[in-house]
């Protein structure tokens, strides 16, 4: 569990020049430097600075757009980005305790590939990897592959039955991708590399398995091409807002991401995990919700204000998020931190309105703060991202069979 | 007058599953843990190679129905593992092995766009196909593609992440702050694709990266191997690193590259080889021999033999004769998971000829494997080495050579320390890089100096 009773855990949801849409027109923002490696090395060795638990990355397999359903065709907003997977490969061997965890998307692509990526980047960063996992119903994207079609789908159809339909099919696909990917990283036992020079083998083939998943979407043999990761399973998390995303959370991740607007909702949402979780078995495992949350700080509430106003006028419409905004002073931002955490949520993803701006200010102001409160960390206690979480090196799943 | 000499091309190739690292040896390293990789990274850019190799492996390797467990198995994830070494090295380029079977055009142009944007303009893709049920048992689009597709499809998935590459020109991001203009573009990245193997369309979403395109790669010495390489690729792997069968292979791909309107020097060809290297050439040869001893045991040498026989050969003796019975003809179904010798020629005609050759020499099966051992090793003093590797490039059996060491991830160390100072005094091989793209290194025209020229005509 956690360093003290009162500890967060804190994340942060790194996604180009920032989460308001006209965060890139901010003389701190680099708009012309996105996609370098030195843009994303600088905001996560900040992060890591503020001793936060893990970064995000987002990603998509589309262009940016300010609608959820379709491209926009704007061109006054952020266009065009790269891998989260090779955004967070590269920036892993420059720093030393956060966590990485770039999205990925489960309904295009192959469970195989991101299962061995993943482990991968828990070798390249030494234990501090994990995905966050990601599904889409867009027609563009799926169109981008050519695999399969979507009809028009927007907000108000996740109502019709066909719209659940959908999404129930795409978070059982997803369901089934986490589950290959985890069988995969358990295909080899951790002591599998045996380098017997008596014998001549280098592998002992008793302790590799194969995971034959079959399921609606995949049937995939295994074992996987790289050993077992450094962590055993890297973290797994993922977005939700309803009650199919939560039961994927409650069943499949480590850390779920909920966006909550106040305290009795927040009780709500986890007491809503933790009886789904309970019901997949799940009861005595650690799954973290850490609640989701656009900030704006400044050390005078006013002028939070104000840069959020200057904002939304440069973007020529207010914003507005799936999570709660929050627009003030980095200790008004830990007091309500602080009541949602005393709701039940155990620590926070912060999307930084302006990556230049507001990620500093997590770091510099309302970490601080909290570690003033007692309530976050005074230095990195683990070496793993898993350690840092509270989670214990879990055991794997087919040597326990073998020994059972 | 003498012609100039020509610039040696070197590369380093991190063995993956393998059956040449010598992994007993008590120098031999994790072939895993990063540090490994950031070593071997390290040591080729501070011998100024101009890229570092990653093969790839989607499926654990089997004989005889069991996971093979005599090599070294086990390999990182290659995109994963090449966006980390961007991180340790400035110049040396970042090439990986990507196959085109069971990967879709989008997905990997956006991989390899990202790593060039990620590496400054460093990397590289080798083109691979497959077509085989084996492999596809660990993917959704699992392996129903029928054989003689899968040029087909390469070609096709190639010429798809090529429109892709170009569907941003690379002038796109204006990002001015004052009149809030982002894009110059709003159809940015469009694209449609309709063919065979692909129909697809949209907006590909990562900009054009310093490359224009990653430099492609192709390994196969097949007639369309050859000619896809000739058409579309900027370096290939060759098989061939002896003299004359080196020369041979070289002549008939660069003769091939006028048909598609190419000049010689627009492909490289580099065949992969491995060095062992002695303060004396006798020292050499001596140390040569115990590697091969080490990389083929008893075991190994009747498993590659059962790679021909498509037999169970776990009877024979590895010590004494080769078996007199002729290899099955039928399907391959021993070894599953490797490219077999039994897609280039006729497996009698190999054991006849491998039955042939130890019988006048007296050698034993696991001796006939050492032996018929395919790969080029450069073995000698330094000087040796470094005259030997000079005169194969300016005799043109190839551009330059992918060294393989058979330790990792410290194999590298001596011939960087020994053998490239002494191309450099011989005024062949690189004192410093020249530029900081892969396409630098390699001498090749930047992709959009092409398009530049086609647009100003």
């Amino acid at each position: 569990m956690s360093s003290s009773p009162t500890s967060l855990h804190l994340a942060v949801a790194l996604d180009g020049a920032g989460w308001h849409p006209a965060a890139w027109r901010e003389p701190v923002a680099r708009p012309g430097e996105l996609l370098t490696a030195a843009y994303w090395t600088d905001l996560v060795a900040e992060a890591e600075r503020g001793l936060l638990d893990l970064v995000t990355i987002e990603d998509a397999l589309g262009l940016q757009s300010s609608s959820r359903t379709e491209p926009d065709g704007r061109t006054d907003q952020v266009r065009g980005r790269l891998d989260a997977v090779l955004i967070a490969a590269r920036v892993a061997p420059l720093t030393r305790h956060i966590g990485v965890v770039p999205t990925v998307v489960a309904t295009h692509t192959e469970p195989f590939h991101i299962s061995k990526a993943i482990a991968t980047l828990d070798y390249v960063s030494t234990g501090r990897a994990g995905l966050r996992l990601q599904v889409t119903a867009r027609a563009h994207e799926a169109a981008h592959f050519g695999r399969r079609t979507f009809p028009p789908f927007g907000p108000d159809d996740y109502r019709t039955p066909a719209g659940r339909e959908l999404v129930n099919g795409l978070f059982d696909e997803a369901a089934d991708y986490v589950e290959v990917v985890r069988r995969l990283w358990d295909s080899w036992e951790d002591d599998a590399e045996i380098r017997d020079a008596t014998t001549g083998r280098f592998i002992d083939r008793a302790k590799l398995h194969y995971i034959d998943f079959e399921g609606t979407h995949f049937r995939v043999k295994g074992p996987s091409v790289t050993p077992r990761p450094p962590q055993g399973q890297p973290i797994v998390s993922a977005l939700a807002h309803a009650t199919v995303p939560y039961r994927l959370v409650a069943r499949s991740a480590d850390i779920g991401y909920v966006t909550p607007h106040d305290a009795g909702e927040a009780r709500a949402v986890v007491e809503e995990i933790r009886t789904e979780q309970a019901a997949a078995g799940r009861a005595d495992e650690t799954v973290h919700i850490f609640g989701d949350l656009v900030v704006f700080l400044d050390d005078d509430p006013a002028v939070a204000a104000a840069r959020r106003e200057r904002l939304d006028e440069l973007a020529g419409e207010p914003y507005t998020s799936d999570a709660p905004v929050f627009t003030g002073t980095p200790a008004g931002l830990a007091d309500l931190l602080q009541d949602l955490a005393a709701a039940g949520l155990t620590g926070f993803r912060l999307r930084p309105a302006v990556a230049g701006h507001d990620l500093p200010a997590i770091t510099r102001g309302l970490v601080p703060e909290l570690q003033r409160r007692n309530a976050f960390r005074r230095e990195y206690e683990a070496d793993t991202l898993r350690g840092l979480l509270g989670l214990t090196r879990p055991a794997n799943r087919y040597a326990a069979t073998a020994t059972a | 007058m003498s012609k100039p000499l020509k610039q040696i091309h070197l590369a380093a190739h991190f063995p993956g599953v393998n059956n040449t690292t010598v992994w007993s040896d008590p120098e031999a390293g994790s072939h895993i843990e990063f540090s490994s990789f950031a070593h071997f990274a390290r040591t080729s850019e501070r011998a100024k190679f101009d890229f570092l190799f990653l093969a790839e492996g989607l499926r654990l390797r089997e004989q005889g129905g069991e996971i093979y467990d005599l090599d070294v198995v086990g390999r990182p994830d290659t995109f994963t593992v090449l966006a980390a070494l961007a991180a340790v090295t400035e110049h040396l380029g970042l090439t990986g092995t990507i196959n085109s079977t069971f990967n879709e055009p989008y997905e990997v142009a956006r991989q390899f766009a990202s790593l060039d944007h990620l590496s400054g303009g460093r990397a590289a893709w080798n083109v691979v196909t497959s077509w085989d049920a084996f492999t596809g048992e660990n993917f959704r689009r699992g392996g129903f593609l029928p054989q003689q597709e899968r040029y087909s499809r390469a070609k096709e998935f190639l010429a798809t992440t090529n429109e892709l590459f170009d569907s941003w020109h690379g002038d796109e991001i204006l990002a001015d702050r004052r009149t809030g203009t982002f894009l110059s573009d709003a159809k940015a990245g469009a694209f449609v694709h309709k063919g065979q193997h692909f129909d697809i369309e949209g907006q590909f979403n990562v900009p054009r990266s310093p490359q224009g395109r990653p430099v492609i790669f192709q390994a196969g010495d097949s007639e369309e191997g050859r000619d896809f390489a000739a058409s579309s690729a900027d370096a290939i792997f060759s098989r061939y690193a002896t003299l004359k069968e080196g020369q041979a292979f070289y002549t008939d791909v660069k003769g091939r590259l006028a048909r598609y309107g190419r000049r010689p020097d627009q492909l490289l060809i580099l065949p992969a080889a491995t060095f062992v290297l002695g303060d004396t050439d006798a020292e050499a040869e001596e140390l040569a021999r115990e590697v091969r001893r080490s990389q083929v045991s008893g075991a190994t040498a009747i498993k590659h033999l059962e790679f021909v026989w498509n037999r169970d050969l776990s009877g024979y003796d590895p010590d004494g004769p080769l078996p007199d019975i002729d290899p099955d003809p039928g399907e391959h179904t021993v070894a599953r998971g490797r490219a077999q010798v039994r897609m280039y020629r006729d497996p009698s005609a190999i054991a006849r000829e491998w039955r042939e050759r130890a019988a006048a020499n007296k050698w034993s099966i696991r001796d006939l494997v050492i032996e018929t051992g395919n790969r080029q090793a450069f073995v000698g003093s330094p000087s040796t080495v470094a005259t030997t590797i000079n005169d194969f490039v300016q005799a043109d059996v190839s551009d330059g050579f992918i060294l393989a060491p058979h330790i990792t991830p410290g194999g590298l160390d001596a011939f960087t320390d020994r053998v490239v100072p002494l191309l450099q005094e011989r005024g062949v091989y690189r004192t410093e890089y020249e530029g900081t793209t892969l396409r630098d290194h390699l001498g090749l025209d930047h992709p959009d100096d092409a398009r530049d020229e086609r647009e100003a005509s």
